[in-house]
């Protein structure tokens, strides 16, 4: 059995699905760029005291 | 003729294993702390868990908005467009370690399981509000004076993080045992009863609260893999519907926002009409995807 393409919603969800993602990752290109991955970074290599209860 | 085995479980181990594989972690009572943490897991896995070799895209998401230079995150925004159009929640059925614990505690044994109840389906809308607010706005909006905001979520509802990074880190860390407070037993009594519930009640946490799996079902109805009905072909016979472990009715409402993915459907078909597969226009490579794991339960 294979995926019916016949659906008539089928290209118009297709053309979200690029969109979606191909802005998906300039965002994240743009994220990189402006350091966002660093104050990720910062937060996770420390032990996050208010996640696990400390406070 | 041999079981069937599941695919699903073995995707779902190996996944939380490979994640969360920094076993010095665990031994030291220290966390990992390379460069692999800049990146993003997809599913719910707290970044003070010993063994992480990730963030948790939820907590990283708080920690950008509650920083004093960001009040919108593009690299968690472009993550979640990514892997929602890529997966929808199937994140949630195949790539969550805490979506894995929730269905082996609903394994043990409990007189009366909950399937459904009176405004179940209306409760599903709470983890969009525990999105909204406890995810975006508290942490962008209440900060202190140096415009650092907290991180809402995890402190105050999360209770993976006091599973996978509190209780291990609590007994590896003797430094950390004299912390203890109201806050560890406030987080201690919600995983306590987040656990209850799911011996009773099929993936609560996922249902109600996880604000990851609220993004990720906002992708349900576009994203590339996904499920598909063959409409004339099904005899109505609602066995989908019936063993549908998220309540929803498979044939009338495909891909709803729900829908993990789980499988339970496919394997309850008698009549084969329920296919699941990626669908990425121009490159459509659901036959070969079907061709692999038609042998197989997932």
């Amino acid at each position: 059995m294979k995926f019916s393409n016949k659906n008539p919603d089928y290209n118009y969800k297709s053309r979200i699905q690029i969109a979606l993602f191909f802005t998906g990752i300039l965002f994240m290109l743009l994220g990189v760029w402006r350091d966002e991955t660093i104050t990720v970074l910062q937060k996770a290599i420390y032990i996050c005291l208010e996640c696990i209860g400390i406070g | 003729m041999a079981e069937k085995f599941s695919i699903r479980k073995i995707i779902q181990a190996v996944w939380t294993f490979v994640t969360n594989s920094y076993l010095a972690g665990f031994i030291n009572g220290k966390i990992y702390i390379g460069k692999l943490k800049s990146v993003c897991v997809p599913g719910l896995n707290c970044y003070s868990c010993p063994g992480s070799l990730g963030s948790c895209p939820i907590g990283s998401l708080q920690a950008v908005l509650g920083s004093s230079e960001y009040r919108f995150s593009f690299y968690l925004t472009g993550f979640f467009f990514v892997i929602g159009t890529l997966f929808g929640r199937a994140v949630c059925g195949f790539l969550c370690p805490f979506g894995l614990i929730q269905e082996l505690l609903h394994k043990i044994p409990f007189y009366k399981k909950i399937k459904t109840f009176r405004f179940d389906m209306h409760l599903r809308y709470l983890k969009y509000i525990i999105l909204l607010f406890f995810v975006i706005l508290f942490p962008m909006l209440i900060v202190d004076v140096v415009g650092g905001g907290e991180p809402w979520f995890c402190k105050w509802i999360c209770p993976v993080g006091t599973l996978e990074g509190g209780i291990p880190l609590m007994f590896s860390n003797p430094a950390l045992q004299n912390t203890i407070g109201f806050l560890y037993t406030w987080k201690i009594t919600i995983l306590f009863v987040t656990v209850i519930f799911s011996i009773i009640i099929y993936r609560p946490f996922c249902k109600y609260v996880c604000p990851l799996g609220a993004i990720y079902a906002l992708f349900n109805k576009v994203s590339v893999y996904g499920y598909q009905i063959e409409n004339d072909k099904c005899t109505d016979c609602k066995q989908c519907e019936k063993n549908c472990p998220m309540q929803i009715s498979p044939r009338t409402q495909c891909n709803h926002a729900e829908c993990i993915r789980c499988g339970t459907c496919k394997k309850s078909c008698r009549s084969n009409v329920i296919i699941s597969g990626f669908k990425f226009y121009p490159l459509i490579i659901d036959s070969f995807i079907l061709s692999c794991y038609s042998n197989y339960k997932i």
